[in-house]
């Protein structure tokens, strides 16, 4: 049988930058075929030619054997190739069934359309196991459930092969198995599905074969029952990695370093975004805190750093409140107390994008009197500690010059990071510490929580990354709805209890506070 | 029975008012739905009724003014597409460059070719869109109230104000009832979903930018063809920006912007009927004060009233393809 997808030797080249470099892949027709490799190894631009947004430089594309050149995502649908983005393609005010139909309506009125569409959806979904709303606007729906109207706006379209870019990256556990047992429904109708992840264990869970890429090249291609989680982050890296880091035991911390007691704030919206939260941080240890985005996990973070006050409750940082409904500490204040922050969004309140690497390596320092003088700002001394970030960091490129917007995510995160433990701080709140960088610097990342943490630091982490928070926390928080769903010591925690707690499964949530106390 | 004279006098003059207005908020709502912010509509406006004025007047026709408005105003969108869509500069800056072009150049232009100090020549009815009586209307004027209604409110408007109003549900339909519409309203919520649906996504907002420029022509048309005769320098006197402020009280909705211009219009034609008239306990309200009625009810309202909640979620950012 001829692949559904063969490229040979394709190429793609921006500028100085050899994007993708001779890739030869083979997707097997009716197979789940995984693609790997760390971010910037190339996969997005992969993906991006097959479905027609990049035209590559070289090579060939070859669709159940037939050349094809694909100008645009139209040339590609129409040889059966369709993408579902990691964001998105939906108009959130629209229907399930308009989402669906968008750009495929066939008639030009809307009713003939909608009626002639509905009924060749409801077969498709009892075809495939759907059962979507057609008639709720897609703003009312989970996002596991955007990512089924997504495949089936595909499905819809006549799609034979599948690209599933990152597909897991924004749903619980519990919306992952869904997922994957959509995926294997999917194979058993004679679809192809092209799975793009950089989670390992996904790749041993559903493909049948897996391609690793790394700076722009095929490493190697294995039939997935032949290979470990292990062999391939090797491929992935290129140099064997450990990732679990030895824990040491904790010095018994007296006091509480962070305390917070029964905590109610509000979201921008008006709200309950955190209710009644309380917990206890102590020194020479690491709370993680776990969730599906949007649970209060972004206000905690914002409590906790002086930038939203609560509405009832108080937070106590070294014995002093520091939030409650009359009054906060504000970020400045908190600072000098020894609180640092590394934001959850980094480009919104972690640094100035379009400043240069040197200012933004001072940014909520520039205050102190290392940095300046009588509203000075001492230029010379900036640039040393510039220097000297970007030299123990191992920020690239190394010229502190450049405006931060020409530094990728992992370095500018190494930047924020090198400025927030210089003044070493006594306590750190840190979110999402590794969104958007790459693996290798991942694992550094790591090593540098957990090496505070054996200093004697009380750190906070929010992540939306549950094998993150695996690693480096000693107990995991997780939030539900702007409730403490519970809190469990790490070797007591897994995956599925985790996932249950974020859904809101409140028995098992009780029965994991139990176990925990 | 004054009362009643008064507020049917009241609301023949609120639908003519309301004719530019409405228009002209329609052009807005077809721009934003698309995802393209149109603040140029004064520009627009004023450039259509100057343009319309000058055709009009050199032809002695009312069509050839229109046809001459229409063209004004979409030429006009065009650039403002060129540079939203094609360049992707603020569509702020673009329109508002528009709006101080226009305002400089229409008496310019109009002294230079009619010499009458930034005037047009004054139009006879013959060049104008006169008043049309509805049949029946003298018949059933002597019907109470149903006939008062019918043959002092609604009929004796040119044939712009009945267009302005027909096209409420036209606008309507089309934007919910059709393909076209599906895709446009997508296209202001979500360009690249729209793109990865192959369709085109520059394309479509010139598409909403002609219609918008059409709208907004037979506005301007209408200021200087069939409420006035002739055009006069800054007649457009901000409906623009009034008619932008409609469109956001309506929320970017037809009917309800229908419904806000009306009240705007309203307000206007108070201020109109309140000059010089003497108002119990307060006398005579200073004729300054009137006037600014229809503007305090605006920032009101805008200060007060709208939500940046219902606005089209990609409106006003320039779409990118290569993101």
């Amino acid at each position: 049988m001829k692949p559904a997808i063969e490229t040979r030797e394709i190429s793609k080249r921006f500028g100085a930058v050899q994007a993708n470099d001779q890739i030869s892949l083979v997707v097997d027709k009716g197979s789940v075929h995984g693609i790997v490799g760390e971010n910037g190894a190339g996969k997005s631009t992969l993906l991006k030619m097959l479905f027609g947004f990049y035209t590559p430089n070289s090579g060939d594309i070859l669709v159940d054997g037939e050349h094809c050149r694909f100008s645009n995502p139209t040339d590609a649908m129409s040889a059966g190739i369709a993408m579902v983005h990691q964001h998105f393609m939906l108009v959130e005010p629209f229907t399930v069934l308009e989402n669906i139909i968008l750009g495929a309506e066939g008639a030009g009125l809307l009713k003939r359309a909608c009626a002639e569409a509905s009924v060749k959806i409801k077969k498709l979904e009892e075809e495939f196991g759907f059962n979507l709303p057609l008639d709720t606007p897609v703003s009312h729906l989970s996002v596991g459930e955007r990512q089924r109207v997504e495949i089936l706006k595909a499905l819809y379209r006549g799609a034979e092969t599948l690209i599933l870019d990152e597909p897991t990256a924004v749903l619980t556990p519990q919306e992952c198995d869904q997922l994957f047992a959509l995926i294997n429904v999917l194979k058993s109708q004679g679809k192809t599905v092209l799975f793009v992840t950089h989670k390992l264990h996904e790749i041993i869970a559903v493909t049948d074969a897996v391609t690793v890429i790394r700076g722009g090249k095929v490493i190697t291609r294995m039939a997935t029952s032949e290979t470990t989680p292990d062999q391939l982050a090797e491929a992935m890296v290129g140099a064997k990695i450990t990732r679990a880091v030895e824990a040491e035991d904790r010095g018994g911390a007296a006091q509480a370093r962070l305390r917070l007691t029964n905590v109610c704030a509000l979201s921008d919206m008006g709200h309950a975004a955190l209710d009644s939260i309380s917990f206890e941080l102590y020194d020479g240890e690491v709370l993680g805190v776990a969730g599906v985005a949007g649970n209060g996990q972004t206000e905690l973070l914002e409590v906790l750093s002086g930038m939203r006050r609560v509405t009832d409750g108080e937070v106590t940082i070294s014995g002093k409140v520091t939030n409650t409904s009359d009054h906060m500490y504000d970020p400045i204040m908190l600072r000098d107390m020894g609180l640092a922050h590394i934001a959850e969004d980094r480009l919104k309140t972690g640094v100035v994008s379009s400043m240069t690497g040197r200012e933004n390596a001072v940014l909520g320092y520039q205050r102190t009197n290392d940095f300046s003088k009588g509203g000075l700002l001492k230029l010379n001394a900036i640039a040393d500690a510039a220097d000297t970030y970007y030299e123990t960091q191992d920020v690239r490129p190394r010229d502190p010059d450049l405006p931060l917007e020409a530094l990728s995510g992992g370095n500018q995160q190494k930047l924020v990071i090198a400025r927030e433990i210089a003044r070493d701080p006594e306590i750190m709140v840190i979110g999402q510490p590794t969104r958007g960088v790459d693996i290798g610097a991942v694992t550094k990342i790591h090593d540098q929580i957990i090496a505070l943490r054996n200093q004697g630091k009380a750190l906070l982490v929010v992540s939306a990354d549950l094998d993150e928070l695996m690693v480096v926390s000693d107990r995991i928080a997780v939030m539900c709805d702007g409730k403490l769903a519970g809190i469990v010591p790490v070797d007591q925690a897994d995956e599925r209890t985790l996932g249950l707690m974020m859904a809101g499964d409140a028995s098992t949530a009780e029965q994991q506070t139990q176990a925990s106390v | 029975m004054e009362f009643l004279t008064d507020l049917v006098l009241l609301s023949n003059s609120t639908l003519r008012v309301a004719t530019p207005l409405l228009l002209a908020a329609l052009a807005g709502l077809c721009s934003e739905r698309a995802g393209i912010v149109d603040i140029g509509l004064e520009g627009k406006m004023l450039a259509a009724a100057f343009a319309a004025a000058s055709a009009a007047a050199v032809t002695g026709s009312p069509w050839a003014g229109l046809l001459a408005g229409i063209m004004a105003s979409v030429l006009l969108a065009l650039i403002h597409g060129y540079v939203s869509i094609n360049q992707r500069g603020n569509q702020i800056v673009s329109g508002m460059a528009i709006n101080i072009l226009v305002a400089g150049l229409a008496p310019t232009l109009a002294n230079a070719w009619f010499s009458r100090g930034g005037q047009t020549p004054l139009l006879g009815n013959e060049a104008r869109f006169t008043e049309i009586t509805l049949p029946l209307a003298d018949t059933l004027s002597s019907v109470p109230v149903i006939g008062d209604v019918y043959s002092n409110v609604l009929s004796g408007h040119s044939m712009l104000t009945y267009v302005a109003f027909a096209s409420v549900p036209v606008v309507a339909w089309v934007l919910y009832k059709t393909r076209f519409g599906l895709r446009l309203r997508a296209v202001g919520e979500n360009p690249e979903a729209v793109e990865t649906a192959g369709i085109s996504v520059v394309l479509l907002r010139y598409q909403a930018m002609i219609i918008a420029g059409i709208l907004c022509g037979i506005a301007g048309s209408s200021l200087s063809t069939a409420l006035g005769a002739g055009f006069i320098r800054d007649m457009s006197a901000g409906k623009g920006y009034l008619a932008l402020a409609a469109m956001i009280f309506g929320r970017w909705k037809p009917v309800p912007t229908l419904l806000a211009c009306l009240l705007f219009a309203f307000v206007d034609a108070l201020q109109g009927r309140l000059q010089g008239v003497e108002l119990p306990l307060i006398g005579e309200i200073p004729v300054q004060f009137t006037i600014m009625l229809p503007y305090i009810l605006t920032v009101v309202i805008l200060a007060g009233f709208a939500g940046k909640m219902d606005a089209p979620k990609a409106s006003g950012i320039p779409y990118e393809k290569n993101r």
